[in-house]
């Protein structure tokens, strides 16, 4: 593999209040090249919390701590906010978990999309509007026209969250974040949009860090998967391995999917450990 | 349309039965028919799954279905009886839906105890106390969730409370929304399994949306394949899981969900 694109070494993200703090990420280190790599885990494993950790994202009174954040050679935690502010969305998109969340909701999705490209490229209107129609087209937007000209109110949920995709592929990042990106999305409609992720990875050497919950597609769209568990990584493979990954909670997630081919009347829970929490983070280094 | 062969279930009378039903929305030449010509009926205790394209419409049909959108005809039928344009009040307990976003469907400022108690007093009922404790312990969330508010819960958490919410006034119809697609195969197994366990005890009659069509052959009997605001196919789980379908877009949809495969 070339050389790592993202390092992150001994992260933390503290939320304290009055009461008590909690940990929502606890001491991992992990690298991402020109490749894709996954993150899963069950909800509240800290997922999106390392996600938003490298962009510097993390609301208040959330707090980030780690021994090195390394974006292509550059320490990004002695960024300014402004120099901060021209690697989001230039050099790192972060695709949000709740789209809808994430768009204006008084602002047509066209005028958006065509706002995040003016930003970075100082392109004229039309052309800004024809560069967005395209990557509506390219998302796999039916009539993508009519969307352009939409309220977020107006789109279905999977619509939003590939008008999410097409807003953060504009700009050309040289690493996607991608949480959640296609969980509201058919199948058919999500094999064309990690296409269009695959070929950036593959043509222009993007790296993308892919956040999921749906371990079979992590396994066959990844090169590599990082599975966390209370903040820690517990298990690191390569994705194509990942069936025969070893730890009892990457297990217990693989049990309780249902399978097509395999009815049975009661899906397995999982039964967690409380020995997992102590473990210690396993490092996920290329 | 091939329709179901299940005899268990054709003895059952008709819960739901949604006869061309068009929905629209806009105005003039602006106007847009976001679905076309959709019948489906479903019988008493059935499971009933609607797959297919994003945008296709499924959500669409189950707003209908409730009262949530002002332009559309056909008809509607619950246990028999046409349902009218202004929804009655006993209608809509008869017929609960469970959103696709965990997100947005319960209110921020309001606590669990409001959302689960503020419907209970609407459609006057009694024991108001019991019932909230009893929903919260239904789902497996137990009652000291019952004065939190949602931005401490997980999103399987507040799934759990709107679930909670739509099975407290006793409907006869579950309209489901993606419920689990939001939620990590752990939370998804325990849902999954609660909405099993509820259509035995109660004889409840779901309509499922999801785009996981592991999750749609595990949960139900017959499942119809929207395209374009259009249903396609129908057909039982069992020709899913043989993977024998008529229709072009659902092979391609079954062929998808086996997995990535980088372009041709
Ligand atoms: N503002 C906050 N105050 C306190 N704790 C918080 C806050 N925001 C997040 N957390 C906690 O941080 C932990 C990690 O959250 P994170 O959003 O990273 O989970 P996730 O793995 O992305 O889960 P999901 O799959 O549900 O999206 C959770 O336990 C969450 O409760
Ligand atoms: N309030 C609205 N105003 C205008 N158009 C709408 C509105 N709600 C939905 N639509 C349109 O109706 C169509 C069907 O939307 P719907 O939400 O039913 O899709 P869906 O099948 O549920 O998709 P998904 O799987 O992405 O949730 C879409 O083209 C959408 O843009
Ligand atoms: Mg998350
Ligand atoms: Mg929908």
């Amino acid at each position: 593999m070339s050389k790592a694109l993202l390092e992150v070494e001994d992260l933390w993200v503290r939320f304290a209040s009055k009461k008590r703090v909690v940990e929502a990420v606890r001491g991992i280190s992990f690298s991402v090249g020109r490749e894709r790599v996954g993150i899963v885990g069950e909800s509240g494993s800290g997922k999106s919390m390392t996600g938003r950790s490298i962009l510097r994202l993390i609301r208040h009174p959330g707090q980030v701590e780690a021994k090195k954040i390394h974006f292509d050679g550059q320490d990004l935690q002695a960024l300014s906010e402004k120099e901060m502010r021209d690697v989001r969305g230039h050099k790192i998109s972060l695709v949000m978990q709740d789209p809808k969340f994430s768009l204006n909701p008084v602002m047509k999705v066209g005028d958006q999309i065509s706002e995040a490209y003016r930003v970075h490229t100082n392109a004229s209107k039309t052309e800004a509007k024809e560069r967005s129609i395209e990557m509506l087209n390219a998302v796999q937007i039916r009539n993508p026209e009519r969307v352009y000209d939409s309220y977020p109110h107006e789109v279905s949920g999977g619509m939003g969250q590939r008008i999410m995709i097409a807003m953060m592929l504009i700009p050309e990042p040289d690493l996607l974040i991608a949480d959640e990106p296609t969980s509201a999305l058919d199948v058919t409609v999500q094999r064309r949009v990690l296409q269009i992720m695959d070929k950036l990875v593959q043509e222009r050497g993007m790296g993308l860090i892919f956040i999921s919950h749906d371990l079979n597609l992590v396994a066959s769209f990844c090169d590599r998967v990082i599975i966390m568990y209370g903040g820690r990584i517990v298990e690191t493979c390569r994705a194509d391995e990942l069936q025969n990954a070893k730890h009892p909670y990457t297990r217990g997630l693989l049990n309780a999917l249902p399978d097509i081919h395999k009815p049975k009347d009661q899906l397995s829970v999982l039964e967690r450990d409380p020995k997992w929490i102590e473990d210690p983070s396993v490092d996920a280094f290329l | 349309m091939p329709s179901s062969n299940n005899t268990m279930l054709k003895q059952e009378p008709i819960a739901l039965d949604i006869q061309h039903l068009n929905v629209y929305f806009g105005e003039g030449h602006e106007k847009f028919r976001a679905v076309k010509d959709v019948s489906i009926s479903v019988a008493a205790g059935g499971s009933y799954g609607l797959v297919g394209e994003s945008g296709s419409g499924k959500s669409t049909v189950l707003r209908a279905v409730s009262g949530l959108v002002p332009s559309w005809d056909g008809t509607v039928a619950v246990n028999g009886e046409p349902i009218s344009k202004k929804r009655e009040m006993s209608y809509c307990r008869t017929i609960q839906m469970v959103f696709q976003d965990p997100y947005a469907s319960l209110h921020p400022r309001h606590s669990i105890d409001r959302t689960l108690s503020e419907p209970l007093r609407l459609h006057k009922f009694d024991n108001i106390d019991d019932r909230v404790n009893q929903a919260l312990v239904d789902v497996g969330l137990g009652r000291s969730f019952r004065f939190r508010y949602p931005h401490q819960l997980s999103g399987g958490q507040r799934q759990r409370v709107a679930i909670a919410r739509a099975l407290m006034l006793e409907p006869d119809i579950l309209l489901l929304d993606e419920p689990t697609s939001a939620l990590d195969v752990s939370v998804q197994a325990e849902i999954l399994n609660l909405l099993s366990d509820i259509r035995k005890t109660r004889q409840l009659t779901y309509i499922l949306v999801t785009h996981d069509l592991a999750v749609v052959a595990h949960m139900c009997d017959e499942i119809a394949v929207m395209s374009h605001g259009e249903i396609v196919e129908v057909m039982d789980v069992e020709t899913m899981r043989d993977s024998k379908p008529q229709h072009e877009y659902t092979r391609e949809l079954l062929e998808a969900s086996e997995g990535y495969q980088p372009e041709a």
